[in-house]
């Protein structure tokens, strides 16, 4: 398995920058989108709660597969975007919608006496949300948010089913040129639990400090 | 304090992994104290289980009224399991590219004869029959595409769409090292990528090639082979005689014409194609 290693270390550690790149764009993409989502979900405008709700129920109930060959094939015959950027973008939608309900809920969940306290004391919507509801509901979500990043992480590896470069794709690659089926996979896991387990361990810190 | 379990068992688990790993690759040994069990298990109890392509037209393709496997693979597996034993069934496994090789050194099928060329860096891991096809790898391309041949190919830029598994892949790297190579799942999921714009040609072996030509009008096939890649029939080492009994097989249906009559009957009707470039 070492010799494995070594003799397409190059191949392992392309696949690993470009599975890191895909994880960080998606990362900072979805967190923003998934936020004005569950931001358009409770601000008091009917039409905007409709729209997200429809967005959110319509991309979190696709599978990422389908959402990612929907952009792979179907709008690269308009825009002309390559595996990786079209596994990035399905990526960044799918786990958008999750992180938008992860806040929603957040939100929801912070009392209502908050909110009524805070608009009777004469701040605005945005106000009250900006400095009084937000800042105890990001306390709330980091741990399920720490998850969803987590699976964003390991949902990046369906970018070897477009061809993204990422590790995945490279164990493949390996995998059938060497006809060794395990060692690759292996190694693979071993690169995704390197970036996993210490985000875990981190939201994990978080969690236990903002507990207290 | 949790972390240090949790850490633990983490490090245990990559422990299993690599022990496992040392256990999976040391099969040969054991195989090579049952030789010929395949072979002796055919003539037993009367299956031949062979790892055929089912998304291949022309060689293996599920009918999708009838349910069935077709295709000159499929017909060939028929006969030559006849060959082998009169009274034996053929039992049809669909494989694909990137599991054939693994299926049959696990022992899930007896044979593969699922367009896989003979290549000697396959030959040191399976044996093969004599070829029974001569296939070789081709370029296909958008019908209002300009490229001709291999060598429109060869600069920087250009990107050349292939599947995993298939040798295809290494064997384009040789004839345009200045393009860029992209390797997809399938062929159905390639094609659909080189008609979306993802790639300039697709390339695999013609006669994959010829298939998906013969109902798709948006495509065309251009500049003939430029390599000569025969398929033949896998076998495991561990049964020589499996893969001189199946050479035999081969050998009578040529002899008897039975051969041609299946290669007519397949390729006779594919535009641009000369069924019997096949048996040459």
């Amino acid at each position: 398995m070492w010799t494995l290693f070594t003799s397409h270390a190059s191949e392992f550690f392309t696949g690993f920058g470009w599975t890191i790149l895909s994880s960080v764009i998606a990362l900072i993409g979805s967190t923003i989108l998934g936020l004005g989502f569950a931001l358009l979900q409770i601000v008091p405008n009917r039409f905007a709660n409709i729209v997200g709700k429809i967005y959110i129920e319509v991309v979190r109930n696709i599978p990422l597969l389908v959402i990612t060959m929907f952009f792979y094939v179907v709008v690269a015959k308009v825009l002309n975007l390559n595996g990786f950027v079209s596994g990035t973008i399905g990526l960044t939608l799918y786990t958008s919608a999750f992180i938008a309900e992860t806040i929603r809920a957040g939100i929801n969940s912070v009392d209502s006496g908050q909110y009524e306290g805070a608009r009777s004391n004469g701040l605005s919507w945005w106000q009250a949300m900006r400095y009084v509801v937000l800042p105890q509901a990001i306390r709330l979500v980091i741990p399920p948010l720490g998850n969803q990043f987590v699976n964003l992480i390991k949902n990046s590896s369906v970018l070897a089913f477009v061809a993204g470069l990422d590790l995945m794709y490279q164990a493949n690659m390996i995998s059938q040129l060497t006809f060794d089926t395990f060692g690759p996979y292996i190694i693979v896991a071993i690169f995704y639990l390197i970036l996993t387990l210490p985000l875990s361990y981190y939201m994990r810190y978080l969690e236990n400090k903002t507990d207290r | 304090m949790q972390i240090k379990k949790v850490a633990g068992l983490t490090l245990g688990f990559l422990a299993a992994g690599l022990f496992v790993s040392g256990v999976a690759t040391s099969p040969v040994q054991a195989e090579t104290a049952a030789k010929n069990q395949t072979y002796d298990r055919i003539k037993k109890t009367h299956t031949m289980n062979w790892g055929v392509k089912g998304d291949t037209k022309l060689m293996g393709l599920t009918n999708i009224r009838t349910g069935k496997l077709e295709g000159f693979d499929i017909d060939m597996a028929k006969a030559i399991t006849k060959r082998i034993d009169p009274k034996a069934k053929p039992e049809l496994t669909q494989i694909t590219s990137g599991t054939r090789v693994p299926m049959l050194l696990n022992g899930n099928i007896d044979a593969i004869i699922a367009t896989m060329t003979i290549t000697p860096e396959r030959k040191k891991v399976v044996d093969f029959s004599e070829p029974y096809f001569n296939a070789g790898q081709a370029l296909m391309v958008m019908k209002k595409s300009d490229v001709k041949s291999i060598k429109d190919l060869n600069h920087k830029g250009a990107r050349i769409l292939g599947v995993q598994g298939s040798n295809s892949i290494e064997n384009v790297k040789k004839f345009a090292p200045k393009a860029k190579v992209v390797a997809l799942p399938d062929y159905a999921t390639a094609l659909t990528a080189l008609e979306s714009g993802q790639g300039d040609a697709l390339t695999t072996d013609n006669s994959i090639l010829y298939g998906m030509a013969v109902d798709n009008h948006n495509v065309k096939v251009v500049g003939g082979n430029f390599t000569t890649e025969p398929y033949g029939v896998a076998v495991d080492k561990a049964d020589p005689k499996l893969t001189k009994a199946i050479n035999k097989a081969i050998d009578e249906m040529k002899a008897d014409g039975s051969y041609d009559k299946l290669a007519k009957k397949w390729f006779n009707d594919v535009p641009g194609m000369n069924w019997k470039e096949v048996t040459e």
